[in-house]
Parts: structure tokens; C-alpha cells; sequence
């Protein structure tokens, strides 16, 4: 083996490589750090807001003390009440999503896989889409009353528009090219749209989804403002009364906490869905 | 214009005993015309390839082949006149064309309609030289391998005909040579009958069986090349043909300018 040989052959860059590796450990390291320290900011923050609240600065009024807003979760969840709002407020989004989404990736469908279809559903949809649906409220009460329904509906209108419009995008975005190989492999029409154009559009799809479950947490929330008598909203409304913003504090991080979950839930669909791309991008 | 044909296109037997007399040919066009606009690409076209036969067909850009390759390949529902294929038709495209969220082997049996589609799909994976690859997604294949994956989805149809556009265009030129080869290799094994459509003078002399330039939307010239392969690029033939190829395609030879 000619080791002189090669060590001859590497021998400009011997002294590249170490500084290269020293390089690559210092970002480590100043990478770990970077992690580390990110919690200092925030860790403060609720260092301050609890003297302030301890040395009377923050009224409970207006705002609980951090160590008050955790005794009233426990106590919440021990007592029952926030299992019991989650479960209603979740009941009301997973309706709504599920109608919603139905509807959103149907129409999608229909006018993405024809002309005639999107001719007639594409208009409607974008004529809808302008309509603030927030300000549909009024309308909803009067039409369904102030039970389950309008919070459901609400929920649903807003979650089909971001699935519809991506999936539509993402069923004409589908590659011209695959389309005609498609035909060279003699594929009829059925087996074009389920082996080309709904896994083409998959990675657009499941964009919209990630919109469309941000969008339902929000509908929910407003939607909770209407007349709850249960879920998390009415929890939130009711503490207001008796000026607890404890309970307050915690009903919204629980929205946020179900809003993050929800999104982790995505992207580990995503991952296991477009494992094809992931492949390539972490090459 | 005035066709120069130093072969005319009746005695263009194929080589290695293809053209078996009394066999109907793989594809027969007759008469095909294709507008863009006003402006004619193909124009009256005829064109007959032998069961077998190894057709390469050159052109300046503009002039038509892809047009012809596409109307072929049953891609253009607006050229006029007769296209006769005998039996199944395939096609490699210039870019792979893999389906992107399929893996390799799915790629092959995609709107495959023959029994044991999987296991034919891995033989063909084995003849390109792909076996370890059959459960890679294609976005993770180097160029080579991707239009090897092309060209194994093409024969495992085991197709009459095989459409080529330019599908080594895109290869660094010592994969091109490989993939040449392989080309060659499976041709000689499944029989089919090839048009390539290329700009490259030399890929045609070593591949084809019949060189073709098309010009003027139709056939202009035809040379049928009879060198042994492989060939080697200075076989004298080969180099007479060149010369008379560039200058079909309006290259003068060099020094003459």
C-alpha cells in the first residue's frame, strides 16, 4: 500500500480537512448553545410577570400570576371541567372538520378533474371565498339557531376553503409530462387520476390541510363565543364574568396547545405520505 | 427540394435479418401532415420501418422529429393522414419521466397488463442492471439510472416498436456510452423496432440500422448503414457517412470554407 503515496497526494489539503472538522464541531457546539439558550427569554418573561403579580404591580384582575394560572389547571382538571370542555370543543372541531374537508377535497374533485365541473363549482367557491365568514354569524343564528349546528357549520365553511382551493391547484399543477406518459402507458382514466393526478396533488393537498386546521381552531373559537353553554369557549365566556383570568389564561393555552398538537399530527402525515420527496430533500 | 438519396428507401433492408419478407411492417405513415399555425412541420411524410429495424432519425431543430415521434407515440390528436402501427408501442422520453411517488419497480408495472406484472418488472430491473435499485424512489437515481429505469419501463410492454426521444441527451458522455451499449444489448434480446430520434451524427451511425434527416417536413435523406457492431467510430464507412450526414444537416466538412 503506498500510504506515502497518498499522504503525499492529500498533502495540500492535510491542513483543510482538521480546520474543516474544527469548523464543523465549533457550529455544533455554538448550535447547542444557541438551543440552550433559547429558553432564557421566555423563562424570564414568566420570572417577571410572577414578581409582578407577587409585588401587586399586576392586578389578578387583569392578569393571574403564572403560579395561580397553574394551581387553576390542576384544579380544573381534577374537578373535571377542562376534560370535559376539551372533549366538547374537540367533538364540535372534528365535526366540522370532517364535514368541511369532505366538502372542500369533493368540490376540489369536481372541478378539478373536469372543465364542466369547474366551470360549475369554481365560481361559486371563489365568489364565497371573498365572503368574511365571520361575519356570516348572524345569518347562522338565524338559520340554525344557537345549539350545536352553527358552530359546527362554521367550523366546516372555513376549514373547505383552504383544502378546496389547494387540492384544485394542486390536481391542475399535476406535471403535463406524467399526463403523457400516462397515455403512452395506455392507463385509462380512472387509473390516470388514482396513480397520477391524487398523489400529484397530494403534497398541495396536504398544505391546504395544515391551513385548514389552523383556520378550524379559530372558527372554534369564534364560534364559541356564540351562546356556549359547554367546550372551552363557554369555560373562557363564563370566567370573564367572575373576572377569573386564570381560567382565562388557561382555556387559551389550551387552544394553542390542541392547535400545535393538531399540527405535529400533520406533518407526521406528511412525512409518511411524501416519503418520495423527503428522500430527495435530505439527500 | 430535390431529395438526395444515395439508398433508396425500397431496398433498405435492415440489418441482422429483421425484415423478414411478407411480415407486415411495424409502423407505416403515410402521407402525414402536422400544422402549427399556418406553418406545416411535417409535410406529406412517408415513412416505413421494418419489423426489427433500428431507424435513427436526425433533423435540425424545427424540423419535425419530435413532432413525428409524438404522433407515433399516439400523443398528437392533430396530424393528418395514415398511421399504421402493428402491435404495442412504447416510448423513452429525453427526461426519464419517472413517476416521481412511485418507486422503481411500480414505475415498470404501471399500466402493465401481463400476468406476473412484478416479477417481469424485476427481470427487466435485472437485464438494465437496476436490481438493487427496484425499491428506490426515482428522485434518488442518478441520470443514468433514471433513463435506465426508462428504458427497462418501455421493454417490459415488450412493445413492436420502441419510440426513443433523445433519451440520452442528457447523459454525461461516458454514461451515454454505457447506456449505448445497453441499448444495443437489449434490442439484439427483445427484437423490437427502434426509431430513435437524436441530434447526435455520431449516436446515429453507431446505433442505427437506417439513418434518416428529415427536412422540409418529410423524409429527405436516408443512408443504410451496414458497418458491423460495434462499430468503431473510425470505421471508414462510417466516416464517409458522417461527412454526408453534416452536410444533409448543413454542415459544410471541415476546411472547405
Amino acid at each position: 500500500m503506498s500510504v506515502a503515496g497518498i499522504e503525499t497526494g492529500t498533502a495540500p489539503h492535510a491542513g483543510g480537512a482538521p480546520a474543516v472538522r474544527a469548523a464543523a464541531v465549533g457550529a455544533a457546539v455554538r448550535s447547542a448553545g444557541r438551543r440552550s439558550y433559547r429558553w432564557v427569554s421566555p423563562v424570564a418573561v414568566v420570572l417577571v410577570w410572577q414578581a409582578a403579580s407577587g409585588s401587586g404591580l399586576l392586578p389578578a384582575r387583569l392578569l393571574a400570576a403564572p403560579s395561580q394560572i397553574a394551581a387553576t389547571a390542576l384544579d380544573l382538571v381534577r374537578s373535571g371541567t377542562l376534560p370535559t370542555a376539551i372533549a366538547v370543543s374537540l367533538e364540535r372541531v372534528l365535526l366540522g372538520f370532517a364535514a368541511g374537508a369532505a366538502a372542500g377535497i369533493v368540490l376540489a374533485l369536481v372541478a378539478g378533474l373536469s372543465r364542466a365541473g369547474e366551470n360549475a363549482v369554481d365560481p361559486i367557491m371563489q365568489m364565497l371565498r371573498a365572503l368574511p365568514f365571520f361575519g356570516l354569524i348572524p345569518l347562522f343564528i338565524l338559520w340554525f339557531g344557537i345549539g350545536e349546528t352553527p358552530k359546527v357549520l362554521l367550523v366546516a365553511l372555513a376549514v373547505s376553503f383552504p383544502l378546496y382551493l389547494n387540492t384544485f391547484s394542486g390536481i391542475r399543477g399535476v406535471d403535463a409530462k406524467l399526463a403523457e406518459l400516462a397515455r403512452t402507458l395506455r392507463l385509462g382514466r380512472a387509473a390516470l387520476v388514482r396513480h397520477i393526478v391524487l398523489p400529484g396533488a397530494l403534497p398541495q393537498t396536504l398544505v391546504g390541510l395544515r391551513q385548514s386546521l389552523g383556520v378550524a381552531w379559530l372558527a372554534l373559537i369564534v364560534a364559541e363565543q356564540i351562546n356556549a353553554d359547554a367546550g372551552l369557549g363557554y369555560m373562557i365566556n363564563d370566567a370573564r364574568e367572575f373576572l377569573r383570568t386564570d381560567v382565562i389564561v388557561v382555556g387559551l393555552l389550551v387552544y394553542s396547545a390542541l392547535g400545535l398538537l393538531t399540527d405535529a399530527l400533520v406533518r407526521l402525515l406528511e412525512r409518511r405520505a411524501l416519503g418520495w420527496r423527503r428522500e430527495f430533500l435530505s439527500r | 427540394m430535390a431529395a438526395r438519396v444515395p439508398v433508396p428507401l425500397s431496398d433498405a433492408a435492415p440489418a441482422g435479418g429483421a425484415g423478414r419478407p411478407g411480415e407486415a411492417p411495424a409502423a407505416s405513415v403515410r402521407r402525414l401532415t402536422r400544422r402549427f399555425g399556418d406553418r406545416p412541420v411535417l409535410d406529406g411524410l412517408d415513412l416505413t420501418i421494418a419489423p426489427g429495424e433500428f431507424v435513427a432519425l436526425l433533423g435540425r431543430s424545427g424540423s419535425g422529429k419530435s413532432t413525428l415521434l409524438r404522433a407515433l407515440a399516439g400523443l398528437d390528436d392533430e396530424v393528418e393522414g395514415d398511421i399504421e402501427v402493428d402491435g404495442s408501442v412504447a416510448v423513452a422520453f429525453q427526461e426519464p419521466r419517472l413517476v416521481p411517488w412511485k418507486r422503481v419497480r411500480d414505475n415498470l408495472t404501471l399500466g402493465l397488463d401481463a400476468p406476473g406484472p412484478a416479477a417481469r418488472a424485476d427481470a427487466a430491473l435485472a437485464e438494465v442492471g437496476l436490481t438493487e435499485r427496484a425499491g428506490a424512489w426515482p428522485l434518488t437515481l442518478s441520470g443514468g439510472e433514471a433513463q435506465r429505469a426508462s428504458l427497462a419501463r418501455a421493454l417490459v410492454r415488450e412493445p413492436r416498436l420502441l419510440l426513443l426521444d433523445e433519451p440520452f441527451s442528457a447523459l454525461d458522455a461516458l454514461t451515454r456510452i454505457t447506456v449505448h451499449r445497453l441499448v444495443l444489448d437489449l434490442w439484439a434480446a427483445h427484437g423490437p423496432a427502434v426509431l430513435l430520434v437524436t441530434h447526435d451524427v455520431d449516436e446515429a451511425l453507431a446505433l442505427a440500422d437506417r439513418v434518416l434527416v428529415l427536412d422540409g417536413g418529410r423524409v429527405a435523406h436516408s443512408w443504410t448503414v451496414t458497418a458491423p457492431r460495434p462499430r468503431h467510430r473510425d470505421h471508414h464507412d462510417l466516416l464517409a457517412l458522417r461527412t454526408a450526414l453534416l452536410a444533409a444537416l448543413g454542415v459544410p466538412p471541415e476546411g472547405t470554407e
